[in-house]
């Protein structure tokens, strides 16, 4: 009876965004106010359908009711609570009606809260976020539907994916989508803005909080994922330039450059076609992403769903929103004129240019993600060849070490006019230390890469470059250090924000670098007793344990580790087993810190007895997350910015923040 | 998100990870030159993932091949060519440069310039229109002053 409830929502949901998507559009047009305020109510009803649908299959995952083709194949009556809930979005079809809820949400936040909003562009902005969900919503009922009954229902479930069994796994969706779906507001906002003709600092005002809240989901979204990989698969890598988590990056990287292009039509008045074309890509590379994801057409093994009615049903979605919005932009585009004018070095050629910067990096990944497909179209599958790890380090590299290095000089760079000496003399003393930083890890780790000690030395410049134009702003130095201090607290939100954020920047950069550069292994057969000497550690294999989790066996290995003779820690591997899935997978034992973290996985038994044992050290691994963690607490302070909050839809982001975590 | 993986371990059903230990060769500084090499090469069976990485079957027979023919005295290069001859380019994790692939390897340097012209147009133009400003004798409107002429013909923010 719930099911069919929740089913009946989601029709409805269906409906209600037909209407959302055409009536308060053709108000704008005509001008009549009722049609236009119509928007509202039916923006709010789909959010509360689709979320009744969404309580209702999270209702039949809870009590396990295997009459539901989903619930029957991707749950199991013995599953913890965690993974029951979390297995709603664990499987194509419910992850796509988390995504439909997540982007009636936004639909609503803005119908409800964006009061200042004028009407017209309010109305047209919901009735375009109308259309996408009424797209996505027919994608659901037509060919995904999560509430397919099964004739016969099974005794129990077949289980969720162990892999999924895990709490990194079961939250990086969510945020994914949050940052996926977030992208279709400044879309909305922009197509919205195309088919009224006009741009202007009120329109990036409305915009700016959606790109950052979209992009600081996105941020945590990907270290989840990326953090998870690193302690789950058993080696320790941490990013594997898949097609799917391309998929992921690529709007990270666009929404990066949106977020900082709206800055410049919000303050400049410039640069308005390029900001609403970012908006536009942002949101079909999400599109893209869901693509590649749901239709396996890169066959990537992690799509979820092979099924190509699935991928043609969103190749159309891609083609009418990509198509139409891109058409609406070379037809609307060449009206939006700019007159402000500012000199090569200045704040807004800055941006600029971390725009020039990240959109070729996301170029760069798309081109190399697509590639091979393109490569056997074109060649009728006569010739395929593969780009992976080794190319896009080599292409993407040498951009984000432009990027390390303009970031400090950008942000101490003034609006309109500023010039290099002047911008380098707020900031020399970063140039100072980080070249002492870079220089004591090259005395640290002699011997080791001779690039590495120049890598760190560029994360830290952005780091200090940082914390030197802070220092500047608030006189350090040059003012009592009470007034120094008196001015940092009044520093806005904003401007915090976007210090920490690129702090967080280049941290993940030194993380990057160092694990990259000095990380070292052992991988051997032992035996309990054994000692493992590895790097300036020893390791004691004691022995292998057999225990019983919730719905697993695992073999449990147990390590002690010391150092210069003493015991400095202790930790255990696991080998889980689920007997339902029949299926393995390993929990990392890692002694986590900031300095460097000890990895230790266990392997087979071996026919003699012993046990393969791969142990790792993995130099300042945890600032990768950290300054993915960092970033997103930047964009989370600057979004709670006063002055986003003030006049403006401003009230609707901050609700948003809360959503995001 | 590294599911990918993940899934590959779980076809094999094993816990099996990457490099054994059986594999390793007792020569130091061979095993890390084939550890080099296998970072390079693909594991055919699994999806964009090198044989260094995979717990496939296959890779593993690949990585003892590529520490057979070191062993065998063969460079870096040779072990290359060698599985290349074998299994096609498809192996290769970064493709080799030729005609096909140039769009791969010049796509980013190429938009970078592009861009990077369009850059210095862009603020060459304003630079211009600067100094025609100043050479008449004209101080551009200051941000206050066009506030209150927008404010005056009713533009709104």
């Amino acid at each position: 009876m719930i099911n069919e409830l929740g089913h009946f929502a989601l029709v409805l949901a269906f409906a209600v965004s037909i209407a959302q998507s055409i009536i308060p559009m053709w108000g704008a047009h005509k001008g009549y106010a009722e049609p236009m305020r119509f928007a509202q109510p039916a923006a709010i009803t789909a959010f509360l359908l689709v979320g009744l649908s969404f309580a209702a299959l999270t209702h039949a995952f809870l009590n396990s009711d295997f009459s539901l083709k989903v619930v029957a194949s991707n749950s199991h009556s013995l599953k913890p609570l965690l993974y029951k809930i979390s297995g709603v979005w664990g499987n194509h079809e419910g992850s796509m009606l988390l995504w439909v809820l997540i982007l009636t949400l936004f639909g609503g936040l803005v119908a409800a809260l964006g009061n200042a909003i004028p009407p017209e562009l309010k109305a047209r902005t919901l009735a375009v976020q109308g259309m996408v969900g009424v797209a996505f919503l027919a994608f659901i009922l037509f060919t995904s539907n999560p509430f397919d009954r099964l004739p016969f229902p099974p005794e129990d479930g077949s289980g969720l994916n162990p892999l999924l069994q895990d709490p990194g796994l079961a939250f990086h969706p969510p945020f994914l989508y949050l940052g996926y779906v977030g992208l279709s507001m400044p879309f909305s906002f922009a197509v919205a803005a195309l088919i009224e003709g006009r741009v202007d600092a009120g329109w990036a005002r409305w915009v700016r909080p959606w790109a950052l809240a979209a992009w600081s989901a996105l941020t945590i979204g990907i270290a989840l994922g990326s953090y998870w990989a690193y302690y789950e698969l058993g080696w320790g890598g941490w990013w594997f330039w898949d097609p799917v988590e391309n998929a992921s990056f690529m709007p990270w990287l666009v929404a990066t450059a949106l977020l900082h292009s709206v800055i410049v039509v919000e303050k400049r008045g410039t640069l308005q076609s390029w900001t609403i074309l970012l908006a536009i890509i942002g949101f079909s590379l999400s599109l893209v992403g869901t693509f590649i994801v749901r239709s396996g057409i890169i066959t990537s093994v992690h799509a979820f769903a092979n099924d190509p009615e699935r991928g043609v049903f969103i190749l159309a979605m891609l083609g009418l929103a990509v198509g139409g919005s891109l058409i609406l932009y070379t037809w609307r585009a060449p009206q939006l004129r700019s007159d402000a004018v500012f000199s090569t070095m200045s704040r807004e050629s800055a941006l600029v240019l971390n725009n020039l910067l990240m959109s070729v990096s996301c170029a760069v990944v798309f081109i190399g993600t697509l590639y091979p497909l393109m490569v056997e179209l074109a060649t009728d599958g006569e010739s395929k060849i593969s780009v992976g790890a080794p190319f896009f380090d080599l292409a993407f590299a040498p951009l984000m070490v432009l990027v390390l290095l303009v970031m400090p000089i950008g942000t101490a760079l003034p609006w309109k006019r500023g010039d290099l000496p002047k911008a380098m003399t707020r900031i020399w003393p970063a140039v100072l230390l980080a070249f002492c930083v870079g220089t004591v890890f090259a005395m640290l780790r002699w011997g080791g890469p001779i690039l590495a000690p120049f890598a760190i030395m560029l994360a830290f410049w952005a780091i200090f470059g940082v914390l030197a134009d802070l220092g500047e702003r608030v006189k350090l130095g040059r003012a009592p250090i009470s007034e120094s201090l008196r001015r940092l607290a009044n520093l806005p939100r904003s401007v915090w924000g976007q210090a920490i954020a690129h702090i967080g920047f280049g941290a993940t950069a030194f993380g990057v670098a160092a694990i990259t550069a000095w990380a070292s292994e052992d991988i051997r057969t032992a035996n309990a007793g054994d000692m493992i000497p590895l790097s300036t550690y020893e390791i004691r294999f004691d022995g292998v344990t057999i225990e019983n989790g919730p719905n697993f066996r695992s073999d449990i290995g147990r390590f002690t580790i010391f150092e210069g003779g003493e015991e400095v820690g202790r930790i255990s591997s696991e080998t889980r087993f689920y007997p339902v899935q029949n299926a393995y997978t390993t929990e990392a034992g890692i002694r986590a810190s900031l300095v460097e973290d000890v990895y230790v996985s266990l392997g087979d038994k071996q026919s003699n007895g012993s046990w393969a044992i791969r142990s790792y050290v993995k130099p300042y691994a945890n600032w990768i997350w950290l300054g993915a963690l960092i970033m997103t607490l930047g964009g989370l302070l600057s979004l709670s910015d006063r002055r986003h909050r003030v006049g403006a839809p401003t009230r609707a982001k901050r609700q948003k923040v809360v959503a995001a975590e | 998100m590294r599911i990918v993986l993940a899934f590959v371990a779980l076809l094999m059903a094993l816990p099996a990870q990457a490099v054994e230990p059986d594999e390793i060769l007792s020569d130091p500084v061979l095993e890390s030159r084939a550890r080099e090499l296998s970072k390079g090469l693909r594991c055919l069976v699994c999806r964009n993932q090198s044989i260094d990485d995979s717990d496939a079957s296959l890779a593993k027979d690949l990585r003892v091949v590529v520490r057979e023919r070191l062993i065998a005295g063969d460079s870096d290069e040779a072990v290359i060519e060698f599985v290349v001859n074998r299994y096609g380019e498809y192996v290769l994790l970064k493709p080799r440069f030729s005609i096909g692939n140039a769009a791969l390897y010049l796509g980013g340097p190429f938009l970078l310039l592009i861009g990077g012209f369009a850059f210095w147009r862009m603020t060459r133009q304003s630079e211009v229109a600067h100094q025609k400003v100043a050479a008449a004798g004209v101080t551009p409107l200051s941000d206050d002053e066009r506030r209150k002429l927008d404010a005056l013909i009713g533009k709104p923010d």
